[in-house]
C-alpha cells in the first residue's frame, strides 16, 4: 500500500508538522498502480505568465526596467509539477481556483505550451506530436462551450468531422449518447440555447464520448450542476472507465466527488502538489476534528491551511 | 494516415457549421444582406445625380451610363472581397464570441485545414451574397453590360481572391493575439484596404500618398481587371499579365499568412490568450 505523499504545506506547516503523518518523497514513488500501461506522465512541467506592463510603463521604465517588472508581476501557475497516470485510472485535481489545476489541464490538452519539463501521452509529447495526442485526448471543461444557436446534434456532427468520423455513423452515435445521457429527441433538435445548463453539459459530456478519447480531461465537469445531473454525470464518467478503459484526469472542487471518484487524489495549491495519494490514503494521514472520520475537506484545510472556497488568485492562463 | 481525401472531409466540417450558423442567424444576415443593397445602391445613385450636383451637364448620357457601370463594379466586387476578407480575418472571433476557440484548436485537425474549409465557405457565401446584390442592382439600374467580359472577369474575380485571403489569414492572427481589440484591427485594415484599392476613384486621381500605397493593394488589380473586363470587354489575353500578378500574389500572400498565423498560434499558446473570450 502506498504511503501518502507530503509535498509541501505551504500555509499550515506547524499544523502539518503535527497532523500530517508522512513523509516527502519523490513523485516517482507515488505512481499509479504497477502493472498498467502510463497513460499520461507530467515530468517537472512548469508554465509561468508574465503580465507585461502597459506601454507608456514600459516606456517609463526603460528596457531594462520593463523587464524587471515584468518578472515581478509573471505569475508561476504550475511550478515544477510530475505525475504519472496508469491506463484506466481515475485521477483527481484538487484545490481552489488560481493553483493551477486548469492551466495543467490546458498543458496536457495542447492549448498551452510548457515553459518547462515535458508532458507525454502514452509516450507523446504533447508539443513535439501535437497532433497525434489531440487524436487521443478531450477535454471537458466548466463551460460547455458550444455553438449556442445549433442544436446538439449540429454541434456534435461539427464535432464528429473534425475528428474523422463518419457523419452517418455519427449521427445514430450521438442519437445514442445523448438518449442515454437523459436527452429526448425533441431537445436533440433544438438550439442549445434553449436548454439548461446541466443538459448542456451533459451534451459536453457526450461530445467528448463521441470522440472515444483514450484520455478524458474533467475541467470541473459538475461545477453549478444539481444534485441529479451531478450524478448522471459522475456515473457516465465511470462508465466510461469501466467500458472503454478511458484514463480520466478529473478537476474538481467538489471533496465528496473525488472521493466517490478518483482512484488517487492530488492536492495543489499555489502551482505545485501539496499531497498525492488514494482518497482513503489522504484521509488516514490525519486525525478528524473531535476524532470524527476525517473527509477530504479537512486534509485539504491542514494541508493548505484554507478552504476550497476562499481561493487564490485567478487562473491567469 | 492523414490523406488529402481527409482533411478536405474534415474541412467540410468549417463549411457545414457556418452554413448551419448562417441559418441560425437569418434575422442578422437579411439585415446585413439589406444594409449592403442600400449601401451599394447609394453608391451607384452618385452617378445618376453628377450633372444635378455640379449645376450643369457635366456628362453626357453615354459618361453617366458608364459612370453607372464604374461605381456599381466597385461597389460589388469590393463587397465581394470584403466580405471574403471578413469571414477568413474573422474566424477566430467567431470562436471567441461562442467560446468554442479551445474546442477548435484541440481538434486534431490542421490549421491549413481549418482555413481551407473557412476560405470554402467564404468563397460561397460571398458570391451568393454578391449575386443578391447584383439582382437588386441590375433591376434599378440600367447596367450597359453588352461589351462585358463575364469569363474573364470571373477569372480575375478568383485569382484576386487568393491574395484577399492571404491577407485576411494574417488580419485572422489579431483576434488571437488581441482579444479584446483584435477584431477591430481587422475592421482597420478593411477600411484600409477600401480607401487604397481604387474601389470608387482610379488610383492615379488618387492623392499621395494614397495613389502610391494603391500600387501595393492587390484588390486595386483586382478592380482593375474586372473593370477593362466587364466595361471595355477586355478579353482573356489583355488580362493575363493582371492574371498573372495576381496569382504570383496571391501564391505569395497564402503562405506568408499562413505562416505568420502559425507563429501567433505558438506565440498564444505561449502566452494563454486562447482562453480568453472577447
Amino acid at each position: 500500500m502506498n504511503e501518502t505523499l507530503i509535498l509541501r504545506t505551504p500555509a499550515a506547516d506547524e499544523m502539518a508538522a503535527s497532523t500530517v503523518v508522512a513523509s516527502a518523497r519523490a513523485p516517482a514513488a507515488m505512481g499509479p498502480p504497477a502493472g498498467a500501461p502510463l497513460a499520461l506522465e507530467v515530468d517537472r512541467a512548469r508554465k509561468v505568465f508574465a503580465k507585461r506592463p502597459g506601454l507608456a510603463a514600459r516606456l517609463r521604465a526603460g528596457r531594462r526596467g520593463a523587464a524587471r517588472a515584468e518578472a515581478a508581476r509573471a505569475v508561476v501557475a504550475v511550478d515544477d509539477v510530475s505525475f504519472a497516470v496508469a491506463q484506466g485510472e481515475i485521477f483527481g485535481l484538487l484545490g481552489p481556483n488560481g493553483t493551477g489545476k486548469s492551466t495543467l489541464i490546458r498543458l496536457m490538452s495542447t492549448l498551452l505550451i510548457p515553459d518547462g519539463g515535458a508532458i507525454r501521452v502514452f509516450g507523446r509529447d504533447v508539443v513535439r506530436d501535437e497532433m497525434t495526442v489531440k487524436r487521443m485526448i478531450n477535454r471537458v471543461s466548466v463551460e460547455a462551450s458550444f455553438f449556442k444557436k445549433l442544436t446538439p446534434m449540429e454541434n456534435l456532427q461539427y464535432a464528429a468531422r473534425l475528428y474523422r468520423i463518419e457523419p452517418g455513423a455519427a449521427h445514430d452515435r450521438i442519437v445514442a449518447i445523448l438518449r442515454r445521457l437523459g436527452l429526448d429527441d425533441r431537445a436533440i433538435f433544438a438550439p442549445m440555447e434553449d436548454m439548461s445548463r446541466g443538459m448542456q453539459q451533459k451534451v459536453a459530456i457526450a461530445r467528448a464520448f463521441l470522440t472515444s478519447p483514450v484520455i478524458l480531461l474533467l475541467d470541473e465537469p459538475t461545477t453549478g450542476l444539481d444534485p441529479h445531473s451531478k450524478r448522471d454525470v459522475q456515473a457516465f464518467v465511470r462508465e466510461m472507465r469501466d467500458t472503454h478503459a478511458t484514463t480520466v484526469i478529473l478537476t474538481t472542487h467538489d471533496m465528496y466527488e473525488a472521493d466517490a471518484l478518483c482512484d488517487r487524489v492530488a492536492i495543489i495549491d499555489g502551482g505545485r502538489f501539496v499531497a498525492l495519494d488514494t482518497p482513503a490514503g489522504l484521509k488516514r494521514t490525519i486525525a478528524g476534528p473531535d476524532r470524527s472520520a476525517p473527509t477530504l475537506e479537512d486534509v485539504f484545510l491542514a494541508l493548505t491551511g484554507r478552504a476550497l472556497e476562499e481561493g487564490a488568485a485567478p487562473d491567469p492562463s | 494516415m492523414t490523406t488529402i481525401g481527409g482533411e478536405l472531409r474534415a474541412s467540410y466540417a468549417f463549411v457545414e457549421r457556418n452554413i448551419n450558423l448562417v441559418k441560425r442567424y437569418w434575422g442578422w444576415e437579411l439585415v446585413w444582406i439589406a444594409y449592403s443593397i442600400a449601401n451599394t445602391l447609394a453608391v451607384v445613385l452618385i452617378a445618376l445625380g453628377v450633372n444635378s450636383a455640379v449645376g450643369a451637364r457635366a456628362l453626357d448620357p453615354g459618361h453617366v451610363s458608364r459612370l453607372v457601370l464604374f461605381l456599381a463594379v466597385g461597389a460589388l466586387v469590393w463587397h465581394y472581397l470584403g466580405v471574403v476578407f471578413s469571414v477568413v480575418s474573422e474566424m477566430i472571433s467567431w470562436e471567441r464570441w461562442e467560446g468554442t476557440i479551445e474546442y477548435t484548436f484541440m481538434a486534431p485537425v490542421r490549421r491549413s485545414t481549418h482555413m481551407v474549409g473557412t476560405t470554402l465557405f467564404s468563397f460561397v457565401y460571398g458570391l451568393v451574397h454578391t449575386a443578391i446584390i447584383l439582382a437588386v442592382v441590375v433591376l434599378v439600374f440600367d447596367l450597359d453590360m453588352r461589351r462585358a467580359n463575364f469569363a474573364g472577369a470571373t477569372l480575375v474575380l478568383l485569382a484576386g481572391s487568393l491574395s484577399l485571403i492571404g491577407i485576411g489569414i494574417m488580419g485572422a492572427v489579431l483576434p488571437l493575439l488581441y482579444p479584446e481589440r483584435g477584431p477591430e484591427m481587422t475592421h482597420v485594415i478593411r477600411a484600409s484596404l477600401v480607401l487604397v484599392s481604387g474601389v470608387y476613384i482610379t488610383p492615379a486621381e488618387m492623392p499621395e500618398p494614397l495613389r502610391t500605397l494603391s500600387y501595393l493593394s492587390p484588390a486595386t488589380y483586382v478592380l482593375e481587371g474586372i473593370r477593362a473586363a466587364l466595361i471595355d470587354g477586355a478579353g482573356v489575353a489583355a488580362l493575363a499579365p493582371t492574371l498573372a500578378g495576381l496569382l504570383v500574389c496571391g501564391l505569395i500572400l497564402i503562405p506568408l499568412g499562413v505562416r505568420v498565423f502559425s507563429w501567433g498560434e505558438r506565440h498564444a499558446k505561449r502566452t494563454g490568450r486562447l482562453k480568453r473570450s472577447g
